[in-house]
Order: C-alpha cells, then sequence, then structure tokens
C-alpha cells in the first residue's frame, strides 16, 4: 500500500478516511495505521518528496532576488511551501469587512505534508491553567479534559518527533516525563547576553523546545515504550527511526530537511505508517463535502480529482478531517453536517502577535564564528506574571512568550540594510567597514499571546464566491478585544525595556496594541471553529474530535481547540490527534462505530 | 510596463531642462532599460529549488546598455574593492539589481520606479555638474554627487527625491553583494557548514559582550 491513484483507491475498502496530511491527518495516520487500522488518507496538494526536493545548503545568493520572498513565496524563495501562502492560486477567501483591521489572512498549503514542511518546529506544551482558562478568569471556554488527560500523548509526541528543550518546573510551563526530551543546543551570544540582562528585570529566560534532533533518537528504548505490546510496530519505528540523522547545524528548517532531522508529516509520520502496509494516499484530492448514511452517520467523502477535475466518492467506517481547521470548517459548512449547536465557524483564533527588534553596540565586532546552530530558538521566554495578572496589574488576560533571535545569520537582503539610523548613511569603504561592524548585532523579540475566544471573529460560507473546482469558499469575519491589544502594547513596551537593559537601542519606539498587533491570521496559529466541549449544545465535538451529531465523523486537527494558549499549537494538535485515534481503535474495535 | 515607461520619460525631460541641450543626456530610452512585460510571470508558486537559478532565467533582464554603465558605476561607488572583498560589480551584483528591477512582483516593480528614474537624475546631474557620464567621472566627481544624496535624513530638499533612490539602491546593492560567496565571507559569515557537534560561542566572543 501506499500512493494510489483516484480509481484505484475506489475500488478497495478501509477502515478510515483522513481528510488532510498535516500535523493532525499525519499523527492521526501514524497511530491509527499502527495499530492495524486500513486508511486512506486524502491530500489537497501534490507529491511531495522532502529528500529529493528539499534545497540543503543552498545560499540566498543561489536563489532569485537573492530569496526575497514574493507573493509566490511569501517566505522566501527557498521556503519548503509549495502551492501555498496566503493566497492559494484558483482558490479564493473573502472578508466580511474592508477595514484591514477587521480582515484575516488564511495561509494554505497544497503539498504533502500540509504546513509541517516549512512549520517553525516550535513545540510548547499547554499548561494546567490552559485547560480551565474560564475557570481562572471568567473568559472564553475551558476544555472538556486537562492537562493530566493529555500529559501521557504530549510525552508520545515528543517522544515520536523528537523534541529538544529542558524540564525548568515552572509556573504553567509543564516538565516533560524524565528521558523524553532532547538535549537543548547551547545559547548563541545574543542568546545569553539576552538571558543575562532579562535575570536584571526577573524575566525568566530558558531552553526552547522545538521538534529537531539535536542527537538521534534512541531506537532500542522509544519504540517498546510507545508502542507497547506492538511487536511489529516497534519493529517498523526502530527501523525508520535509524533512518533520521540527527541535525548538522546548517540550513534553515522552514526549508524542510533531507535527512530528516526536524519533524515534519512527510519525514516522521508517513514513512512508518506507509510500512505498514495500511497506508494509502491519493494526491491532488481536493475534498468536497462529507456524505450522509441513512442513519445519520458519515458515508464517506466526495473529492475531485485536482488534476482532471473529476469527481470521486469513497466510503469508510470513519471519516477523519485534518484539512486544517478552518479548511475542516469549510467542508463541515459545505456539507451541512455536525451543526445543530451552530457552533460551526464560531470561535476562530489566531495567536497575538508584535515584533519589536533593536541594535546591541556590545554585539557589535564580535570574533567570527558560526552561530547557525539549529536555526530557531535556542533559549525563549516563557510568560512570567501570572501573579501580577492575577493581582489586577496588568489591564489585559493571558498571557504571551517571547521567541527572540540575533546572531550571525546566513545573509539575505536584510544584510546591511537600512543602516542610516545607525551610522548617518555612508558608502564606499566606509559602508563595507559599517556592515561588518553592525552584522549581528541586532536583536529581534517576538511576542506571541493567547487570543481569547470572541463572538466577532467566525467564517461563514461565502453566498456567491466559489472556487475554480466550483466549492463555496469561507468568509471571514474578524475582530481584536481589548485584551489582544492590551497585549500587544505589553510585548511592545517590554521588549524595549530589555533592549534597554542590553545597552541597545532602537529606530523606532514601542508602538501602542492596535499598531502593533499583526494582522489576524499573519501568525498562521488560525485554531476553532469546531470548537470541543462537554454540552452538544455548546460545541461540535468532544474531547475526541467526535462530532456530537455524527458518531463517526471526528476532527483532529486545530478546529477543536476551544482556547489558543499562547504555547503555539501544533504540538497540542498531535497530541490530540494520538488521543482521538487511540478513541477511535477502541470503539471500531469493540464494533461501536 | 507603460506607467514606468511614463514616469521614466517624465524624468528624462525634467532632468533635461536642467541642462543645456537634449544632447548632452546620453541616454535614450533603448540605452535605459526595455519594458517589463504586463503580462509578464513570476517563477510560479512551485518553482524547482533544486535546479540553478541566475539572473535572467526566470524573467529577462531588461537594463539598457548606459543604465548598466551608471549602475557598476554607482555600486562600485557603495561597495568598492578594499582589501578584503572585490568590488561590487565585479561579482555580479549589476545583474542581480537587473533582475530585480526586471521582476514581475510588487515590491520589485515599486522599485523600478525609484531606480531607473534614479538612474536618469544621476546622469543629468552629472551632465549638468561636470558635462560628463557618470560612469566617467574621477573618484572625488562621483563623491561631490554622492554626498549630497547619501543620507536621506540630511539631504537639502532639492535632493530629497535622489536621497530616497540612493538609499534604496545602496541596500540593492548591499544585499546583492552579501549574499555572493566573497560577500558572506566578507561580512563575517560563518555557517552554511556541517558539523558533528554545535558548540556554541568561543569563549573571545563571550569576553566580548561581557559573559565571561
Amino acid at each position: 500500500m501506499s500512493f494510489v491513484s483516484a480509481a484505484e483507491a475506489d475500488k478497495k475498502a478501509y477502515d478510515v478516511i483522513v481528510v488532510g496530511s498535516g500535523a493532525a491527518g499525519g499523527q492521526t495516520a501514524y497511530t491509527l495505521t499502527m495499530d492495524g487500522a486500513r486508511v486512506l488518507m486524502l491530500e489537497a496538494g501534490r507529491r511531495y518528496e522532502p529528500a529529493i526536493e528539499t534545497p540543503m545548503m543552498q545560499t540566498n545568493g543561489d536563489a532569485p532576488l537573492r530569496g526575497a520572498g514574493t507573493p509566490e513565496k511569501p517566505f522566501g524563495f527557498w521556503d519548503a511551501t509549495i502551492d501555498g501562502g496566503w493566497g492559494v492560486p484558483g482558490e479564493p477567501y473573502t472578508s466580511a469587512s474592508d477595514d484591514p483591521a477587521r480582515k484575516f489572512m488564511w495561509w494554505r498549503a497544497r503539498m504533502l505534508g500540509g504546513r509541517t514542511n516549512h512549520w517553525g518546529r516550535i513545540s510548547l506544551r499547554n499548561g494546567p491553567y490552559d485547560f480551565k482558562p474560564y475557570t481562572r478568569d471568567g473568559l472564553g471556554f475551558d476544555w472538556p479534559i486537562g492537562y493530566e488527560d493529555l500529559a501521557p500523548y504530549y510525552d508520545k509526541v515528543e517522544m515520536l518527533i523528537g523534541v529538544y528543550g529542558s524540564n525548568e518546573g515552572l509556573e504553567n510551563t509543564p516538565n516533560s516525563s524524565p528521558g523524553v526530551l532532547l538535549p537543548p543546543p547551547k545559547p548563541r551570544v545574543s542568546d545569553l547576553l539576552i538571558q543575562q540582562r532579562s535575570k536584571k528585570l526577573n524575566i525568566p529566560v530558558i531552553a526552547g523546545h522545538r521538534a529537531v534532533l539535536t542527537t538521534r533518537l534512541d531506537h532500542q528504548r522509544l519504540p517498546k515504550l510507545l508502542h507497547p505490546g506492538n511487536a511489529k510496530a516497534q519493529k517498523i519505528l526502530a527501523e525508520d527511526m535509524q533512518k533520521r540523522a540527527a541535525c548538522f547545524f546548517a540550513t534553515p528548517c522552514g526549508r524542510g530537511c533531507s535527512i530528516r532531522a526536524n519533524y515534519q508529516s512527510t519525514t516522521v509520520h508517513l514513512p512508518p505508517a506507509f510500512d505498514t502496509g495500511n497506508l494509502d494516499v491519493v494526491t491532488d484530492a481536493m475534498v468536497r463535502s462529507i456524505t450522509k448514511r441513512k442513519d445519520g452517520g458519515a458515508e464517506g467523502v466526495v473529492y475531485i480529482d485536482r488534476k482532471t477535475g473529476t469527481e470521486h466518492r469513497v466510503k469508510a467506517r470513519v471519516v477523519v478531517l485534518a484539512a486544517s481547521a478552518l479548511e475542516s470548517v469549510r467542508i463541515l459548512l459545505n456539507s451541512g453536517v455536525a451543526n445543530s449547536s451552530g457552533k460551526v465557524g464560531k470561535y476562530i483564533m489566531d495567536t497575538v502577535g508584535a515584533n519589536f527588534s533593536g541594535q546591541v553596540p556590545l554585539l557589535e565586532n564580535m570574533p567570527l564564528h558560526n552561530e547557525d546552530g539549529v536555526d530557531g530558538l535556542h533559549l525563549y521566554t516563557p510568560w512570567w506574571l501570572y501573579k501580577e495578572q492575577l493581582a489586577g496589574k496588568l489591564g489585559f488576560a493571558r498571557g504571551y512568550h517571547f521567541e527572540f533571535g540575533g546572531g550571525r545569520n546566513m545573509p539575505g537582503m536584510g544584510t546591511a540594510s537600512g543602516l542610516e539610523w545607525l551610522n548617518g548613511g555612508t558608502y564606499g569603504r566606509k559602508f563595507k567597514e559599517d556592515a561588518r561592524r553592525y552584522y549581528g548585532s541586532f536583536v529581534g523579540f517576538a511576542g506571541r499571546g493567547e487570543m481569547i475566544p470572541n463572538e466577532d471573529c467566525y467564517a461563514e460560507i461565502d453566498p456567491k464566491v466559489k472556487d475554480k473546482f466550483g466549492i463555496p469558499i469561507l468568509r471571514f469575519h474578524w475582530k481584536w478585544s481589548e485584551h489582544e491589544l492590551g497585549q500587544a502594547a505589553h510585548m511592545q513596551k517590554t521588549a524595549a525595556e530589555i533592549i534597554d537593559a542590553m545597552g541597545g537601542r532602537y529606530s523606532v519606539k514601542p508602538q501602542s496594541g492596535d499598531k502593533a498587533i499583526k494582522q489576524g491570521g499573519v501568525i498562521i496559529h488560525e485554531v476553532g471553529g469546531a470548537i470541543m466541549g462537554s454540552d452538544p449544545k455548546k460545541s461540535v465535538t468532544n474531547s475526541y474530535g467526535q462530532c456530537w451529531d455524527m458518531k463517526n465523523l471526528f476532527i483532529t486537527d486545530g478546529a477543536t481547540l476551544c482556547s489558543n494558549a499562547d504555547k503555539n499549537p501544533t504540538l497540542t494538535i498531535m497530541a490530540l490527534a494520538w488521543r482521538s485515534a487511540e478513541h477511535m481503535l477502541g470503539l471500531m474495535k469493540r464494533k461501536e462505530l | 510596463m507603460s506607467l514606468d515607461r511614463r514616469t521614466t520619460i517624465k524624468w528624462m525631460f525634467a532632468a533635461a531642462a536642467t541642462v543645456p541641450s537634449l544632447q548632452a543626456i546620453a541616454y535614450t530610452p533603448e540605452a535605459h532599460a526595455r519594458d517589463v512585460a504586463a503580462n509578464q510571470s513570476g517563477y510560479g508558486t512551485d518553482p524547482n529549488l533544486t535546479k540553478e537559478w541566475r539572473p535572467g532565467g526566470p524573467w529577462p533582464l531588461t537594463l539598457g546598455k548606459d543604465a548598466r554603465l551608471t549602475t557598476i558605476a554607482l555600486c562600485d561607488l557603495i561597495i568598492p574593492a578594499d582589501d578584503l572583498s572585490p568590488a561590487a560589480s565585479s561579482v555580479g551584483v549589476v545583474e542581480f539589481i537587473d533582475e530585480w528591477i526586471s521582476a514581475p512582483y510588487p515590491q520589485q516593480r515599486a522599485d523600478r520606479a525609484v531606480i531607473l528614474p534614479g538612474l536618469l537624475w544621476l546622469e543629468a546631474e552629472s551632465q549638468k555638474r561636470f558635462t560628463k557620464a557618470f560612469a566617467a567621472l574621477d573618484q572625488a566627481q562621483k563623491e561631490a554627487i554622492a554626498n549630497d544624496i547619501c543620507s536621506a535624513g540630511k539631504a537639502a530638499p532639492e535632493f530629497a527625491t535622489a536621497a530616497k533612490f540612493f538609499d534604496k539602491f545602496r541596500d540593492l546593492t548591499a544585499g546583492g553583494f552579501y549574499t555572493t560567496p566573497v560577500g558572506m565571507k566578507d561580512i563575517g559569515y560563518r555557517g552554511n557548514v556541517p558539523l558533528e557537534k554545535f558548540e556554541g560561542p568561543p569563549i573571545e566572543a563571550l569576553r566580548k559582550a561581557g559573559l565571561a
């Protein structure tokens, strides 16, 4: 079993159809196939092979426009994303408002593995507070599960994909179980300076957590822990883990990784799933809707072959939507199912984002050395002002973390540009000296905070516009609340204080929240739209992503998240997907599906 | 791109009005730049990431003969040869700038509308002050013009537009140069090398930042 054509898939019988091949689809298919379920995965984009398609070691000088981003490759030429970005040709979406502050930007990719191929690999666990936010401050919704329910699955995902980090025991910043995390990379000079000066401001700086192999995975120990009592799964995983190399500390992760040293669905989830013989994948399969059985259950899906335009129908015992939160919402709305609560499309969230940067004289004219490391997030700042917030001192709810970076990165179009605020505008030999002096002396802080779900942020079907396949598209409504704007302003002010404490300077002063906050969707952490809950009247699914109205329809992507902690959602999506897939397996074994 | 052409010709006449006769300007529109076709496509949303890409590959270059000479001269005024590295034009920066301003994307089209008129202004200013092409000026003459426009913040009002051009041209020159192998080496980038272990910063670097 492997890649099959639509015609071949039509003739076969499957236990589960999984729509989507990214973090959620990959994890769902992995867990199901390793335990014997026969899975058909439908991916809207093309087949993609990181081993032969990844630009390893190419420099920006090797790319058109020196690698700078364009509307066709928004994150730069070498970025792994295929046929994607905030616009996909022939597949529009609309906004209900023309006001830029109320528009939503939707990033998609049309490729096997979806957005995991270019993902930043930041892998933070939600903490205990993050599952009960309503109980803590009366805003948003509590999850129907607590941290203790998901902790074992966080451990499993971290062991499978490989996550580096450290256990610090900080408030609402959980430790992983012993032996789970890989060692973090050594900090860069700028990291250590930020850490030293943050300490004076009582701001913590600890090792980052990212899905990058700083050492090879322990193929003797981990498969037994991940698949107890399943000798076949253990053997397959042990063999596959040996094919993954450790990071060689060069080449940015956003390009993907041909040596499989970081996590992407295509290099970590799908290869062992294929090895079970239980996974078939049809690519270029654009799902339109879910079909219904006479008894009200899900029968299967209708999809359109992107290359031929022909329509296909496939059936299975269980249908899983893992198409990315908003694509799953679109399929649900276009199918007219699972929406007796009227909550499908509601409560969509992104992450609050605001950036601030400066220049630090202490980092000028550094002795030359290689700072590539593992690319991103050697250290970071977890949210730290829990007590001040509880005491009502902050003026906004929920928290944020800082992802920061400095260092002597691979030169690109930004290198030695815009120096006039530092050197008054030079040219000639003086300019070349300035370029050397200032290179590597800049630091940037990206605040990433929790958005609270609200009634003004939702998606619906646009009554007029359809995509090139004739499928109705989404129309977005968006509005930040005072909490998000307050966070964004606090991010700016705090980042400026840290740069001040480093003896640094900045060309732009801290801005107000409404000016600093990134547009909705720009951080690409969109979740919600089919939230989980414990009341079928107020939610779309239970904690397993199982739809209240359709027991054999599951959602395993970010659509079910009923809050969006500042922890970046991908690790949580994978942990939920693993838990959900185990539940499906149990129900299928007990013939309850 | 007809807008560019219109803008270009408007600038030419504005520049011409400041010099004795039109003949004093060496440029013809053809020697300045060819249009970017209105329907020119980019590299697409699924370009081959493993093949070799060179300026002129994804879309045609458009700089004319004379504008190229001005570009060479200005690039090398901004990044001349010194003890550590050669001048910008010797490592392909002119071809890169040509690729940039010939690209069909919004940012690059906006930059083209700054760079092409700017080159014309530079040529006219050179004729006005020294009755020579910019590329033919000696170092002191080139600097006399550059000193008036190298700082957007300090430039006199009559040089404000030219200073914006210089600023953009300098950024393109720097981006083009520091992404080449010699440029990366010059600026002190030592990465993009596969390593068995990542050892972190050397003790001298930590000392310099007051961390050891």
